[in-house]
């Protein structure tokens, strides 16, 4: 019986190895964890602390005992924080609505149209996915102040209302909706354009969604551009406000009304990504990087 | 390597949490595999004998009960110690290693005195890759494969430690029909060469009968009955066993047993002594029916079906439980299809009676 | 006749955006890095020439940029890589939590990156009043309070660098998991049985099977990492030449607009040389990868 005990003796030691193990991974990924979630708590902890307790406390409290909703009225009055909050509402929804327009037209028209030239135009599309915006921006900065369209939405929202490699995902999603529907379709004598909007889009209707999310991030998030052709605050997004608050605003020291206002920009989107976490996480690595 | 079973229980949590509880994959499964046999677990599909093949190998434990490998309990042992080789349904054989490689990979894990050099390992990868004929593949990359021979390779992988029992999942359910025939009876050969104990789980009556020594039929994680093949077959314990095995299927009826007799419809069709009148299912194998014009069951002809060395009857009947009956006959038979109604007498041999509540057969006497 | 036309009208508001926006800058952008002298306001130039390069590369902000740049590049690109890969393969061992932990994980995908570097900037400032979350920690375990923000070189580029991990990581641990996920669990199943250890199975089977993905994150990784700027923003402000923390891609916006800006002709040579060294970049991951691609 002695190889019994050989055997209990690696089954222990299994057991045992195990559990170490898995002590090891919890606590890396507890770690982790905290340096995510930490910013966001001390964030949400310094905006609610009063602007004398925040200033009086030469080593930082982790708590507040005293919590105070002051500084989020002092975000929306002190500086423009409502505007830059509707600035960007309305840009992500203009560029939002006129990206997809101009997307899903072109996506049909590679997936299910036959013209001339298409074969050659699609490689060219596809080569433009290879240029970085920060080449092109430039020239479109020079564009559209020539246009004196500085200081306005159509500056704002013209530039970023294409995106080749929305274009591509879409056209690959078309393509997969069988072509029989098609020609049922063309059989019953169906437009091409009700075809797209009746049957298309409902099917697609996952992967839309997915691109909507991914622009809508894009836009929320948008600093570079925004910066380059407003210098005026009637238009600052809520990046540059943030941006013009840290440099402007409320005196420099008011970090806790800062910390409001950085909470108010953060909340929309953290709101979405939990309603929608599945589509996000799953669009997201379908192949959207970040900017 | 005898392996013994010992009141086997596993049981899942629930994968509906909403629902809760536990899902019983195998209950109180006990039977002995004698050494160097070929052994069938059979079942439909979610009937727990993957689960069962698993707790052997030692990827699962088992809630209750023990296992041994010839006199060691090995029931807590994680499946290296065990000394078992596993060939996966999908055969798992890494894509970006040659077939060498694939082969000796198993080998590159002993540690200790155990360890083996470059050139030993070669060597018993070869003599595994001659056992099942792949030796002039080493070389290549498993897509480079077709589907019996990455079948092959996986074998070969699984032997090369020469294991005290050899474990298959569903191993031919990937191959088309004509290598699926050749490579059972190249599993049979590599099994008699070796003498290793093996177990390998199908969903195929037809497959497992065809080269195991033993049957072993399972239904929902419940052992059904174990034996060889013919006996399994001729004598099913239950209706369940009796319908699954076989093709075309058994044919089973609603019928009485009244006074010795027994009635299919208003038709006596059979003596049976030593029966009480009660309801019961009658199962009649599709070789069990005589033409007969004197017979005494008579249902609705059809039509004749014609395949050569035999042809099937195709008949309705009220109390038949299903679309049609199926009677296989030999050739020369002569049919009378311009009538409307045929008649059979049945083989007793043939023929069982199963309980209506239990399904248990019940036994009886010419 | 009908059908071309139908087509080309579908393709119609695409191809004017893209041919205005990107076909058109992508030319003239070239031909103003080699404009000498262009004037904003007259728009007019003296000469072409190479002039331009000439001045970005002997520029010191430049140069200053393309090391900050390089440093940030060579850091956070292993670095979040790597940890990346930990947190994956940590994640994929407790199926349990998974859910939680990855939703925790995401969260700085979904934020504001200007927002959130100014609460990186609180926790890690040094000032007259406080010195700071993170200062507190470096003394519990027995340092001296640095300005992270304000104060000497290489304590700002380890919070670039940080907080550029922090922002690169959801993305990554995000790609690997479902690369890990997808690797065939039949195959650490068969390992199991044949007692492969743990290390062995990471480095024979794991790995290479998510080596694609590890490379196209690298590229993609390396890629960002060069067009760094909104990042060193947040923490540091718009004056990042001030601060000695500029990037290239800040240096071509500073170029373009900005308290030394109005010079386009500078900005496109940057801009054009930034768009070499990362072309010449991708390609070399491109041929490793192909190299030491195993399928």
């Amino acid at each position: 019986m002695s190889n019994q005990n050989d055997y209990d003796r690696i089954e222990r030691n299994a057991k045992r190895r195990k559990l170490i193990k898995n002590t090891v991974i919890y606590i890396f990924l507890a770690i982790w964890g905290l340096m995510v979630l930490f910013p966001f708590y001390w964030m949400i902890l310094s905006s609610i602390k009063s602007y004398s307790a925040y200033s009086s406390e030469y080593i930082p409290k982790f708590f507040t005992l005293s919590p105070t909703l002051q500084n989020y009225s002092e975000a929306f009055t002190a500086v423009p924080l409502g505007k830059y909050f509707l600035n960007t509402l309305i840009f992500t929804l203009c560029t939002t609505v006129l990206m997809m327009v101009v997307i899903i037209l072109a996506a049909f028209a590679f997936a299910r149209l036959e013209f001339r030239g298409k074969n050659i135009v699609f490689a060219l599309f596809l080569s433009l996915m290879m240029i970085p915006n920060e080449l092109v921006i430039i020239t479109n900065f020079v564009t559209i102040t020539d246009l004196g369209l500085r200081n306005t939405f159509a500056g704002l929202i013209l530039p970023s209302v294409t995106s080749v490699f929305y274009i591509y995902l879409l056209k690959e999603n078309f393509e997969a909706i069988p072509e029989e529907l098609y020609k049922a379709a063309k059989v019953d004598g169906t437009s091409d354009f009700k075809y797209l909007v009746r049957v298309m889009l409902p099917i697609s209707q996952p992967t839309i969604v997915t691109i909507i999310i991914l622009k809508v991030i894009e836009c929320w998030n948008s600093y570079v551009w925004p910066r380059l052709i407003t210098d005026n605050s009637n238009y600052f997004l809520v990046s540059n406000g943030i941006q013009e608050i840290r440099e402007n605003g409320f005196g420099r020291e008011n970090i806790p009304a800062m910390m409001a206002a950085v909470v108010v920009i953060s909340v929309p989107l953290i709101v979405l990504f939990l309603i929608f976490r599945k589509k996000i996480m799953a669009g997201v690595s379908r192949g959207g990087t970040k900017g | 390597m005898k392996v013994v079973l010992d009141h086997l229980t596993k049981k899942f949590p629930n994968r509906n949490k909403k629902v809760g509880g536990f899902v019983v994959a195998v209950n109180d499964f006990t039977f002995e595999i004698p050494d160097g046999k070929l052994i069938g677990l059979l079942g439909p599909s979610g009937c727990g004998k993957s689960t069962t093949l698993n707790l052997i190998c030692g990827l699962e434990k088992p809630t209750e009960g023990r296992i041994l490998f010839g006199d060691d309990d090995v029931t807590g042992l994680p499946p290296e110690v065990r000394g078992v080789g596993l060939v996966f349904q999908n055969y798992a054989l890494y894509p970006h290693l040659t077939v060498e490689e694939n082969i000796m990979f198993p080998l590159g894990n002993l540690r200790g005195e155990e360890k083996l050099t470059k050139q030993q390992m070669k060597d018993k990868a070869l003599e595994a890759a001659k056992l099942v004929q792949i030796d002039s593949l080493m070389e290549r990359k498993p897509n480079e494969l077709s589907g019996g021979q990455q079948q092959r390779v996986a074998i070969a992988r699984a032997l090369v430690k020469m294991p005290k029992v050899l474990l298959l999942d569903e191993p031919l359910s990937n191959l088309d029909a004509r290598l699926r025939l050749q490579t059972r009876e190249e599993l049979r050969r590599i099994q008699n060469e070796t003498g290793i104990t093996t177990v390998f789980v199908t969903h195929d009556q037809e497959e497992a009968m065809s080269i195991s020594d033993m049957i072993v039929v399972m239904k929902d994680g419940v052992l059904q009955q174990i034996g060889i093949p013919q006996e399994v077959y001729d004598e099913p314990v239950n209706l369940f066993v009796a319908k699954f095995l076989g093709t075309p299927a058994i044919n089973v009826f609603e019928g009485r047993v009244k006074g010795g007799s027994l009635y299919i419809g208003e038709d006596s069709v059979l003596d049976v002594k030593g029966v009480d009148d009660r309801d019961v299912y009658v199962a009649i194998r599709p070789e069990g029916f005589i033409v007969d014009d004197s017979g005494r069951m008579k249902c609705t002809l059809l039509r004749r079906e014609v395949m050569g060395r035999d042809s099937s009857v195709v008949a309705k009947n009220d109390a038949f439980i299903g679309e049609t009956i199926r009677a296989i006959i030999s050739s020369e038979t002569k049919v009378d299809t311009s009538k409307p109604d045929i008649r059979f007498s049945l083989k007793p041999a043939k023929t069982y009676l199963f309980d209506r509540s239990t399904e248990e057969r019940i036994r009886f006497s010419v | 006749m009908k059908n071309n036309l139908k087509g080309w009208l579908y393709l119609l508001p695409a191809v004017i955006f893209l041919g205005v926006f990107m076909v058109y800058p992508l030319i003239d952008v070239i031909v103003y890095s080699f404009e000498e002298g262009y004037n904003f306001a007259s728009q007019s130039y003296t000469g072409t020439g190479l002039y331009n390069y000439s001045y970005v590369l002997r520029d010191p902000y430049f140069t200053q940029a393309l090391k900050n740049t390089f440093i940030i590049v060579i850091i956070t690109v292993p670095l979040s890589t790597g940890l990346a890969l930990l947190i994956s393969l940590g994640l994929s061992s407790i199926p349990k939590v998974r859910e939680l932990f990855q939703t925790i994980y995401f969260l700085p995908y979904v934020t504001n990156t200007l927002a959130v570097g100014l609460v990186f900037m609180i926790l890690f400032k040094k000032t007259a009043y406080t010195d700071g979350m993170v200062n507190l920690l470096v003394k519990a375990f027995g340092g001296e309070a640095v300005d992270f923000i304000g104060g000497p070189y290489w304590a700002k580029m380890f919070v670039m660098c940080f907080y550029t991990i922090w922002i690169v990581l959801p993305f990554k641990i995000l790609i690997l998991t479902s690369a890990l996920a997808s690797v065939n669990e039949t195959y650490y199943k068969a390992a199991k049985v044949d007692g492969t250890r743990p290390g062995r199975i990471f480095g024979r089977i794991t790995l290479p099977m998510i080596a694609p993905m590890i490379f196209y994150l690298v590229i993609t990784g390396f890629i960002g990492a060069f067009k760094a700027y909104s990042d060193e923003v947040a923490l540091f402000g718009t004056d990042l030449n001030a601060a000695g923390m500029n990037t290239i891609v800040g240096y071509v916006y500073d170029m373009l607009y900005g308290n030394s800006g109005g010079y386009p002709s500078f900005a496109s040579a940057a801009a054009i040389i930034l768009f070499a060294i990362v072309f010449t970049i991708t390609c070399i991951n491109l041929l490793l990868s192909k190299k030491s691609s195993v399928f």
